[in-house]
C-alpha cells in the first residue's frame, strides 16, 4: 500500500501535468516546483481537486537564492515558497515557483485563490521586491513609510543604508548615512560532510 | 425643494499610541458616521527583521529571538524553532524533554490566554478580570524563572531537548521589610517542595480561578452586548482567510494541530478540543476559556509522568548540545566540543523543513532553508496573528467604531510576532 505522501505525490503529478517541474519528498515533507507561468491555474487545481483539496494557504515566503551555498547556485535568483494545508486530507504541501527575470522578478498573484495571500504577497514584495501580478493592493507593509530598497535581499547590508536621529539644530528627525561598520562575529562556514566525526 | 446635506466619509487615524491598539498598530479607518467602511491596518512599526538577523547568526544564537516574537507565548515559539532545526538535523528528542516541552507549552498557553483575557476585557471596559488574571500569571512567571532564570524570555528549549532538568527546589520569597513573617509564610506555603510540587499545586487550584473569571464575564450583560454577534466569521470564510487556532475553532472548525498532526507527546495526552458555533467574539471567548481548562488538564498529566520518569533532557550528541560542565573541565575532547559549539555553532545538513506547533494564537510555523552552513540560509516565521490581523478589514466592515476594539481583542494580536 502506498503511503500517504506517495499518494499525494502521485496525485500532484496527475493534477498539475505540464506545469510541474518536479516533486520531491524529503524529511516527510513534499515539495513541488512549478513553473511561474501557470501558477494561478495550478493553485486553483490544488485547491479545488477533490483528491488534493488544499483549502488553506498557510504561508508565502520570498527567497533570494543569490548566495546559496556560497555561490554554488546557478538557477533563478528569486522564488516564492507557498505552504499549503488541506484540512480535509490532513496533509501539507510546499510549492516553489521561481521568478524568471532576476532583475525584475514577477510572479502571478494567488489572492483570488486564497484571500489570505494578500498580506503575504505584500510582505514578499516589500522585503524582496517580487512583484505579484494581479494583486489588488501591492503596497509596502513592514518597512517604514518612504523606505528605499528591499531589505531581505542578500545584497542589502544587515545594518541598512540609513540611520535616523534627532537633530537639535533643525529640530526634527533626520536620516543620514549609517555610521556603524558592518561586522561579522561568527563567520559563515560550510564544512564538508562528516566534519569532525571521529569515525570520519 | 429638498436640500440634501452632502455627507462625506471621513478617515480616522487610530493608534499607534492608543492603549487598545495592543502595541503599535496604526489603523486608518474610513467611516460613514460611526460605521466602518474600510479598515487599513498599518503594521511594521515594531519590525526588527528577525528573519534577516537569524540568517546572520548561528542556529543557537537566534533561538532567544523566538521569545521576542510573540512575547506572550515565548516557549511555544521556541518549540517550533527547535523542531525545525531537529528535523533538519534528523535527531530525536529524549522522552523526558518532550514531556517538559509539552508541559511548558501548555503553561505558556495558559499564560497567553490569561493576558488575552485580561487585556480583551480591559479593552471592552471591564477592569477587574485584568487584576485577577495577572495574579495567576505571576505564579506561572515564577515557574518560568525557576526553570530558566528569566521570567519571560526563557530561551529554555534547545535543539535536541531542553537546557536543563527541572529544579528540585522551588525558589522562595525572602524576608523583607515590606512583609511580616506571617505574610512571608503564606507566600511560601506552596513553595516548600520541588518545582513540580508547585506546578501541581497550581494545577489543583487553577480551575477555581477560571471559574472566577467566568463569574465576572460569561453571563455579564455588558460583556455579552459587546461581544455577541460581533465579528462573525463563517467556517468557509475562516478557512479561506487562513485562520488557525481559536479563531478557526471559534467558527466551528474542529482543527487543532495537537490532535490532527500531533508533535512531541501530545498523542499520549487526554484533552478535548472546544469549538464554537456562531463564530463571533463571544464564541471565541468561550473557546479560549475552555482551552485554559484543557491545558491545565495536560499540565496535570505531564506532572504525573515527570514525577515518575527521570532521564536525560537533551541529546547526547555534543555536535548539537553542549557537554556537561564537569566533563568539559576534565576532558580535552569535551572541551573542544564545547568551544566549537559555542564559537562556530552546529552544522545543519542541506535541506529545508517547515515545523509547526499549535501556539496559543494558532499555527506558528518556522520554515528553515539550510545550505549546510552553521547559519540558516533563510528563516521564515509564520505568525498566526499576522494572518488574523490581515482579516481585520473584512471582520470589521459594517460594524461600529467601538467594535473594532472588540474585534482586535478577539484576534489576540501581539505585535512582536506580527511585525517580526
Amino acid at each position: 500500500m502506498a503511503t500517504k505522501l506517495e499518494t499525494l505525490a502521485a496525485a500532484l503529478s496527475a493534477a498539475l501535468g505540464e506545469a510541474l517541474v518536479h516533486v520531491t519528498t524529503d524529511r516527510g515533507e513534499v515539495t513541488a516546483v512549478v513553473r511561474a507561468k501557470g501558477l494561478g491555474e495550478c493553485m486553483r487545481e490544488l485547491r479545488d481537486r477533490p483528491e488534493l483539496r488544499f483549502d488553506m494557504l498557510i504561508d508565502v515566503c520570498g527567497v533570494d537564492y543569490s548566495t546559496y551555498g556560497d555561490g554554488a547556485w546557478d538557477g533563478a535568483r528569486f522564488a516564492a515558497v507557498y505552504h499549503l494545508l488541506s484540512l480535509a486530507h490532513n496533509w501539507r504541501l510546499r510549492v516553489r515557483a521561481f521568478a524568471d527575470d532576476d532583475g525584475f522578478p514577477v510572479l502571478p498573484s494567488v489572492v483570488d485563490v486564497w484571500p489570505s495571500a494578500n498580506w503575504f504577497e505584500r510582505e514578499a514584495f516589500d522585503l524582496y521586491g517580487i512583484v505579484f501580478d494581479g494583486h489588488p493592493d501591492l503596497r509596502r507593509l513592514l518597512t517604514d513609510y518612504g523606505f528605499v530598497g528591499h531589505p531581505f535581499r542578500k545584497d542589502f547590508p544587515l545594518s541598512g543604508h540609513v540611520e535616523m536621529r534627532y537633530d537639535p539644530e533643525q529640530r526634527r528627525v533626520i536620516y543620514q548615512p549609517v555610521s556603524i561598520e558592518p561586522r561579522e562575529i561568527t563567520p559563515r562556514i560550510i564544512r564538508e560532510e562528516k566534519y569532525g566525526d571521529r569515525r570520519g | 425643494m429638498i436640500v440634501v446635506a452632502e455627507i462625506r466619509n471621513y478617515t480616522m487615524n487610530f493608534g499607534p499610541q492608543h492603549p487598545a491598539a495592543h502595541g503599535v498598530l496604526r489603523l486608518v479607518l474610513e467611516l460613514d458616521g460611526e460605521v466602518i467602511e474600510r479598515a487599513d491596518p498599518h503594521i511594521g512599526l515594531l519590525h526588527r527583521a528577525t528573519e534577516k538577523l537569524a540568517e546572520n547568526k548561528t542556529y543557537l544564537q537566534s533561538l532567544p529571538y523566538m521569545d521576542r516574537l510573540d512575547y506572550v507565548s515565548m516557549m511555544c515559539n521556541e518549540h517550533a524553532y527547535c523542531m525545525a532545526v531537529e528535523r533538519l538535523l534528523g535527531i530525536d528528542v529524549p522522552e523526558r524533554a518532550q514531556y517538559i516541552r509539552v508541559m511548558f507549552d501548555e503553561i505558556t498557553r495558559i499564560l497567553n490566554h490569561l493576558l488575552w483575557l485580561g487585556a480583551h476585557a480591559l479593552d471592552v471596559g471591564a477592569m477587574t478580570p485584568f487584576l485577577y488574571t495577572f495574579r495567576e500569571r505571576e505564579d506561572l512567571f515564577d515557574v518560568y524563572e525557576a526553570v530558566s532564570g528569566a521570567r519571560m524570555h526563557a530561551a529554555y528549549y534547545r535543539p535536541g531537548g531542553v537546557y536543563r532538568d527541572l529544579p528540585d527546589r522551588m525558589p522562595q520569597y525572602q524576608p523583607s521589610r515590606l512583609r511580616n513573617a506571617r505574610a512571608l509564610e503564606r507566600l511560601n506555603e506552596n513553595r516548600q517542595g520541588s518545582l513540580l510540587d508547585f506546578i501541581d499545586d497550581f494545577y489543583r487550584r487553577f480551575p477555581k480561578c477560571v471559574d472566577e473569571y467566568e463569574v465576572l464575564l460569561t453571563d455579564n450583560r455588558i460583556w455579552k452586548q459587546r461581544t455577541v454577534g460581533i465579528g462573525v466569521v463563517t467556517p468557509e470564510r475562516a478557512i479561506a482567510l487562513g485562520f488557525t487556532g481559536p479563531m478557526l475553532r471559534g467558527s466551528g472548525v474542529p482543527w487543532d494541530l495537537r490532535k490532527k498532526q500531533p508533535y512531541a507527546v501530545y498523542d499520549r495526552m487526554r484533552f478535548d478540543i472546544p469549538v464554537g458555533v456562531t463564530g463571533d467574539c463571544y464564541d471565541r471567548y468561550l473557546v479560549r476559556i475552555e482551552e485554559m481548562r484543557q491545558s491545565n488538564r495536560i499540565v496535570g498529566q505531564c506532572v504525573e509522568w515527570l514525577r515518575a520518569n527521570p532521564g536525560p533532557v537533551i541529546v547526547d550528541n555534543h555536535k548539537i548540545a553542549p557537554p556537561d560542565r564537569e566533563s568539559m573541565k576534565t576532558n580535552m575532547e569535551e572541551l573542544i566540543h564545547h568551544f566549537k559549539l559555542f564559537t562556530e555553532g552546529m552544522h545543519v545538513p542541506l535541506g529545508e523543513a517547515y515545523a509547526v506547533v499549535e501556539q496559543p494564537k494558532g499555527e506558528f510555523g518556522v520554515y528553515i532553508i539550510s545550505d549546510g552552513a552553521n547559519k540558516p540560509y533563510r528563516v521564515k516565521l509564520r505568525a498566526p496573528d499576522y494572518v488574523h490581523l490581515s482579516a481585520l478589514d473584512e471582520m470589521s466592515r459594517g460594524h461600529m467604531i467601538a467594535d473594532v476594539v472588540a474585534i482586535m481583542g478577539t484576534q489576540d494580536v501581539v505585535f512582536g510576532s506580527i511585525d517580526r
